[in-house]
């Protein structure tokens, strides 16, 4: 099963090409080749457009007056810019009570994540007792087994449990994935035997091996698990659906989706604004931490 | 004396060979039961919620699946009523086809763009460290946003997609996610859109494995560019491609959320998939039992797809 993993010297290759961009050798120039490359141009161009348009219409329109939105033909440039929309949608909508929940979920759950993940991983990696293998086993297995599946069971239970229709719910839900304990394990088999040998003959015991050797030497690892969850916590939005019937405990995707569906005539500038500042803090992480999500999903395959 | 028989015992080795076996053996039940202990304490954690919410589930699932559960809590055992139920069921029936159509549909195409795009940017090119990283981005923006901002860009009278096809001189543009039949197109675009960019870099990271020599051995013997990718690098990227089919399969299989945003599985019944079906019977209509049931068909399907592929990659690379 372990083939469920993306293959290692893929990772590895991916850390490299995090870093440094393939160096760019100078060739002789023939004509065909020369034409070649304003293909290859034209082809990453095109490719370029069609993957950004959603986005850069998105902001636009956020920007736009309502009845702008659906014009013909398309306004690009919005003709006058409606900064308001981005101050009304506080005032018209719930979102700082969505941001807040949102907020919170993805910050506990993170935490959970990578504390519960990285200890479970160490204990698969570095200690040699009977069934370790088989319990890993059965951990991956699980990525083979769609939440789709068992939502219906893990409803009732947790209904049973009280915890249905509050913010521990969600929590539960995702703060215990196999997802981060083989991201980290993977990690942990790169770290050199003799480093821990080495603690443990100064008496360190194996809880202090992997909080003073193992987890400072893990930060990489430990930032690609906690970006990805976290993003999958914020952006998460069928957990919300089924367990937070309560509108106080709406996350942003479910108050966003809300929105659509509940006014008559939605503002749609107003909306879109609204999607903008829900995906703000997403590439904000993004662009602080692309490097560590390119890792991540090379070692693990992120859960999708 | 006493105290040089003292010194003499501290000085043997602590393993006398007078006793070997015994000593011996209790030392490493000893030492294993101190292991067993320890590696559950760091397990443990973890183990226990991962228990809790994914192990317990899946077995009750399968119990739920033969009783009639609902909304009261009460369960009967059924035997196998609920899937004879299931397989006379259209609606099942439906949802099954459509989640097949959708795979057919995402599964070929999401491959060929992940794999063209990471073949063009494997090329020495200005802008392609900065491509590789945004192809990625619509991958972690919330399926929300996405579908939102897809509906309003295929809205078929107002919307851009549309209006750029008429300015390309197609008269009548596709209906998109008001046509029964253009709604499963349309999804697949979208699906496909998002995620691209990271099997694009699974693909990149793959081609970053495939030997420079092997190309230049075959450059030399004169293969074309078509023969070295088909003989040079695809065979070098088995492990890459087996593990992307997989995902890409399985994430096919369980296809939601985004359907769920985008239309609902509708119109009518045209884009209702296994997930909807089962979320409709058990949370909207509270037949536990029965969604149960159809929770064991997509259980089946994603395990048997996955064991099926790893048997094929295996008897491939012997």
């Amino acid at each position: 099963m372990t083939g469920l993993l993306a293959p290692p010297e893929d990772a590895r290759a991916l850390r490299k090409l995090a870093d440094s961009p393939p160096p760019r050798t100078p060739r002789a120039t023939s004509p065909w080749r020369r034409i070649g490359r304003i293909g290859l141009y034209l082809v990453l161009i095109v490719a370029a457009a069609g993957l950004f348009a959603p986005f850069i219409w998105m902001i636009t329109s956020s920007l736009k007056t309502s009845n702008e939105v659906f014009s013909i033909p398309v306004t690009w440039v919005p003709e006058i810019f409606v900064w308001n929309n981005y101050v009304e949608i506080w005032t018209k909508s719930d979102m700082l009570t969505w941001l807040r929940n949102t907020l919170f979920l993805s910050v506990v759950v993170t935490f959970l994540q990578v504390l519960t993940g990285s200890f479970a991983a160490y204990g698969f990696a570095r200690i040699r007792f009977p069934g370790r293998d088989a319990l890993f086993l059965v951990y991956i297995g699980t990525i083979a087994v769609p939440w789709q599946s068992y939502m219906i069971p893990q409803f009732i239970l947790l209904s049973e449990l009280k915890v249905s229709n509050t913010l521990w719910a969600i929590v539960l839900l995702q703060a215990f994935g196999a997802f981060g304990v083989f991201l980290m394990k993977q990690f942990y088999e790169t770290i050199p035997e003799d480093l821990s040998e080495a603690a443990r003959l100064d008496g360190l015991s194996e809880y202090g091996i992997w909080r003073r050797i193992m987890l400072p030497l893990s930060i990489p690892a430990l930032a690609s698990l906690a970006l990805l969850t976290f993003v999958n916590t914020w952006n998460d939005y069928l957990g919300p659906l089924i367990y937070l019937r309560n509108p106080d405990l709406w996350t942003i995707q479910l108050g966003l989706k809300s929105f659509v569906s509940s006014l008559y005539d939605t503002n749609y500038a107003l909306l879109f604004a609204g999607l903008v500042i829900s995906v703000i803090p997403i590439a904000i992480i993004f662009l602080l931490g692309q490097k560590y999500f390119v890792e991540g999903i090379a070692t693990s395959g992120m859960k999708g | 004396m006493a105290t040089t028989t003292a010194t003499e015992v501290a000085a043997q080795p602590p393993v006398s060979p007078a006793p070997p076996a015994v000593s011996g053996k209790r030392r490493r039940s000893r030492l294993r039961r101190r292991n067993t202990l320890l590696g559950w304490s760091f397990i443990l954690p973890n183990f226990l919620g991962f228990a809790l919410l994914t192990l317990v589930p899946i077995v009750v699932l399968f119990y739920m699946s033969l009783t009639n559960w609902n909304v009261f809590g009460t369960a009967n055992w059924v035997g196998f009523a609920n899937f004879e139920r299931l397989i006379g069921d259209g609606s099942f029936r439906i949802s099954v086809l459509n989640t097949l159509y959708y795979s057919a549909l995402h599964i070929p195409l999401t491959f060929v763009v992940a794999l063209g795009l990471a073949l063009l940017l494997n090329n020495k090119l200005r802008g392609v460290a900065f491509f590789r990283t945004a192809a990625f981005f619509p991958y972690i923006t919330s399926i929300v946003a996405i579908a939102i901002v897809w509906n309003l860009l295929f809205s078929p009278d107002y919307g851009p997609i549309n209006e750029i096809l008429r300015f390309f001189g197609m008269e009548n543009p596709p209906g998109w996610l008001t046509s029964s039949d253009w709604a499963m197109p349309a999804v697949v675009i979208v699906s496909t859109w998002r995620d691209m960019g990271y099997y694009m870099i699974l693909f990149l990271a793959g081609l970053q494995t495939v030997p420079r020599e092997l190309h230049e051995a075959a450059r030399v013997d004169g293969a074309s560019t078509i023969q070295r990718f088909f003989n040079v690098t695809l065979p070098s990227l088995r492990p890459t491609t087996f593990f992307v089919t997989v995902m890409l399969t399985i994430n096919s299989f369980k296809i939601f959320d985004l359907i769920l945003v985008m239309t609902e599985g509708g119109p009518g019944q045209s884009t209702l998939v296994i997930s909807q079906f089962i979320y409709t019977k058990g949370f909207e209509e509270s037949q536990f039992g029965y969604a149960s049931a159809a929770s064991v068909a997509l259980f089946f399907m994603c395990i048997i797809v996955t064991v099926a592929q790893f048997l094929l990659n295996k008897k491939r690379s012997v």
